[in-house]
């Protein structure tokens, strides 16, 4: 059997003297699409975190594992360069910074601790004209600082911009779907789609099923009080839109 | 489909940026490297002898010996001020020398003639003194550094106490500006030097700007006739070199009618563990509808990590909107220094004349600023805008501090303050302290303030987009300063986003 992208064992994060995840299990082959699904509050912007490495976690137990290779010991820009990538549930406003600016550097800063050349002016361009029209962003959005002032709508653009760009691995989804209309629903799943090759990897994040119409999972997982409760095809996600999330609470303890 | 501009020189230079922080060698003052340069020094000390000394050493005429010694008179009564939130230990004069100069130096000269050590530190430095060097690269440049200033600009450097070298001036001297050094001017245009110095700083002004009038010992002097805009930048470039020497020089320049100009000066110093004092004087003059541009990028070294050394400077700068619709505007990059007590500003005289001050400072280490601008009204319909943006992380403190007044001739003065600082850790201190008066009732005097910091939401944003610390706390930085940033000309922007990123090494992790 092939090294599965990401390998998740009995992982288990405090912050402060809270524990928040309490043993999660979870195995994403290449180019597969998993779903998590969970009440607010059960940590499921959590587990994105840990896997982008932010500081204010502390493992307590448990492994995780990026093509076979644990990152535990990896900071967040090294796990960034190895291919992690977070979209992140409440994008971060960057004041005076174009959003133009912005890509070209973090293309180039993961290019760089690959030990890759500078992308050039032109080759650039070219790559931003393209993840730009996919996902309707102009060139007027982009001179503009990132996230400062951007509706819903174009903060989740933006930030699938930078998934295609900046072309990950393996992509974490942080509901993704907040916030947004349904017409902008579709342009971002439509982005998101394109970038389903084959070969990346993805884990969607989110507490509605509305999402998963859209960006269709091959396996949902049932998170609840910070682990994986229950995992099945597509079709779990629209029994629990069904029945709601009530017959796991307790199951955990 | 949304269509791609061509992207703008601006934009392009953004990303530069990027590219230029990526690509920065770290944790180096890169100008800390001291020339091997042979010098006459004058022994350490202050006495009417070195007065007369230096006046001599400069062939001046009586008349400016004598403006030095009323300077030097008026300089034995003064008391060193101690109202900036500013800590340093007492700054003995007896223990400086205040006059230094290249051994080979006997006077102006072409540049052929200049000492090749000299070029080469000049070299070192990036500036392009002879203008087919800049292509070709002067001897012994491999190691050199970026070029601070494009190809088109006219330099004049001033190494220690005199001025080395200025260059295109044939060129100017066509359309008739003259762009000398003020030593020169004394003797070659002493009707307008008499005319025009210290008539907008006053002997008298300060502490430190009595102590420079006394002792100057060179600097640039620039004359842009009536009608006339200057087809180049014109600058200056300072370098301190000698051990133990202050450095005093004093600039003047005057817009008569009509004219334009924009000026840069950039500053640099070698690595020392002393301190070194550094009182220099601006004198601007704007006459009727005529505009100055006045850039500064201070690069002076900064001291080390433990705050060991590193430049004092006392600065004066002053521009007088003398004229009807005259325009001053001086936009300024500190970073370096120890010490910084500087407050480049504007007399607002003539109506309908306008200031603007736009400024960037950044302390790290141990560094202490004290900075700002004062926009005084005094004619009708006058106004004045200003953009302060103060950076602060390390151990270091950084005040603003500033003074907008409208006299009660000063129908409608206007003005528009904005004064932003960002913190970088918590050891650091940013201050506001600034201070308004108006007496009349027509003035409208807008002040905003905030203080922030980079927080941590933002820096884990960039790093998991996969900047490094330092990547992202330049990138943050740099998008903080962005509103005075446009207001440089291009020579100095793609240095000044280096600067940046250079002046915050350390700041973090
Ligand atoms: N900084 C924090 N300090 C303490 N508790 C936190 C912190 N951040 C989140 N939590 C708690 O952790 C739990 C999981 O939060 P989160 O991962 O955001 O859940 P979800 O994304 O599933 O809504 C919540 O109970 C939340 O209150
Ligand atoms: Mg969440």
């Amino acid at each position: 059997m092939t090294t599965p992208v990401l390998e998740i064992r009995n992982l288990h994060a405090r912050i402060e003297d809270r524990e928040i995840l309490k043993g999660v299990n979870l195995v994403i082959p290449q180019g597969e699409v998993h779903a998590i699904m969970g009440r607010n509050g059960s940590g499921k912007s959590t587990l994105s975190y840990v896997l982008a490495g932010k500081e204010d976690y502390e493992i307590t137990e448990g492994e995780i594992l990026l093509n076979g290779e644990s990152i535990l010991e990896m900071e967040p820009a090294e796990r960034a360069a190895a291919g992690i990538f977070l979209a992140f549930q409440y994008p971060i406003e960057i004041p005076g910074v174009a959003t133009m600016t912005f890509l070209k550097a973090a293309i180039n800063a993961q290019r760089k601790a690959r030990g890759e050349g500078e992308l050039s002016t032109p080759d650039f361009m070219r790559a931003v004209k393209e993840a730009g029209a996919q996902l309707n962003v102009d060139s007027a959005m982009l001179k503009r600082p990132l996230n400062v002032g951007f509706s819903g709508g174009e903060k989740k653009r933006a930030e699938i911009m930078q998934m295609a760009l900046l072309k990950p691995a393996l992509a974490v989804l942080d509901e993704t779907d907040s916030g947004l209309d349904i017409d902008a629903l579709q342009v971002v799943s439509k982005g998101v789609n394109a970038l389903r090759d084959g070969k990346r990897s993805m884990l969607v994040i989110t507490h509605y099923q509305r999402l998963l119409n859209h960006i269709v999972p091959d396996v949902v997982h049932v998170f609840s009080d910070g682990r994986i409760v229950e995992s099945g095809d597509k079709d779990l996600a629209l029994q629990l839109e069904a029945k709601g999330y009530a017959d796991y609470d307790g199951q955990a303890a | 489909m949304a269509d791609y501009d061509i992207p703008t020189l601006k934009e392009e230079i953004d990303r530069e940026t990027v590219e230029q922080v990526l690509a920065l060698d770290v944790d180096k003052y890169k100008y800390g490297f001291e020339s091997d340069i042979e010098s006459d020094v004058l022994p350490p000390g202050l006495t009417e002898e070195t007065v007369r000394f230096i006046s001599a050493k400069k062939e001046e005429p009586e008349w400016m010996l004598e403006w030095r010694l009323d300077a030097f008179r008026r300089f034995q009564t003064l008391e060193e001020p101690t109202w900036a939130k500013l800590h340093y230990p007492k700054i003995d004069l007896q223990q400086i020398s205040f006059y230094a100069a290249p051994k080979s130096f006997k006077g102006p000269k072409s540049l052929d003639e200049v000492d090749p050590e000299l070029l080469k530190t000049y070299a070192k430095l990036g500036i392009p003194l002879k203008e087919q060097a800049i292509l070709a690269g002067v001897e012994g440049a491999a190691e050199s550094v970026s070029t601070p200033f494009g190809a088109n600009v006219a330099v004049d450097a001033v190494f220690d106490s005199v001025s080395v070298v200025t260059t295109f001036r044939e060129e100017l001297a066509k359309v008739g500006i003259i762009f000398c050094s003020i030593s020169e001017a004394v003797r070659e245009h002493p009707e307008l030097v008499k005319q025009y110095l210290g008539t907008v700083v006053p002997v008298s002004d300060n502490y430190y700007a009595t102590l420079n009038s006394a002792v100057f010992t060179d600097g640039s002097f620039v004359y842009i006739p009536k009608g006339v805009r200057c087809p180049m930048e014109l600058s200056t470039y300072f370098r301190i070199n000698e051990k133990n020497t202050g450095q005093f020089e004093r600039t003047l320049i005057i817009a008569d009618d009509d004219s334009y100009v924009s000026y840069l000066e950039g500053c640099t110093a070698p690595s020392r563990d002393e301190n070194q004092l550094h009182a220099a004087v601006v004198e601007l003059v704007a006459l009727d509808n005529a505009e100055i541009k006045y850039s500064t990028v201070q690069n002076w070294y900064p001291g080390d990590k433990d705050g060991k050394g590193g430049i004092y400077n006392f600065v004066t700068k002053r521009g007088d909107c003398r004229g009807v619709n005259s325009h001053i505007s001086w936009t300024q990059v500190e970073t370096g220094s120890a010490i910084t007590w500087k407050y480049p500003s504007c007399i607002l005289r003539g109506d309908g004349s306008r200031g603007e001050f736009y400024s960037i400072a950044i302390s790290n280490g141990y560094q202490q600023v004290d900075s700002g601008t004062k926009m005084i009204h005094l004619g009708k319909n006058t106004s004045s805008r200003i953009i302060s943006k103060g950076i602060a992380a390390g151990f270091s403190d950084n005040t603003y501090r500033g003074q907008v007044s409208a006299h009660a001739k000063a129908k409608n003065a206007r003005n528009f303050t904005q004064c932003d600082s960002l913190l970088i850790g918590d050891k650091c201190g940013a201050h506001t302290v600034p201070y308004i008066e108006s007496r009349n009732g027509t003035a409208v005097f807008e002040h905003e303030a905030t203080t922030s910091k980079i927080s941590d939401d933002q820096m884990f944003y960039c790093l998991q987009r996969g900047l490094n610390e330092e990547e992202a706390v330049a990138l943050i930085v740099n998008g903080f300063v962005r509103d005075v940033l446009q207001h440089l000309p291009m020579e100095f922007m793609v240095e000044t986003q280096k600067l940046i990123s250079i002046s915050l090494e350390g700041s973090v992790g």
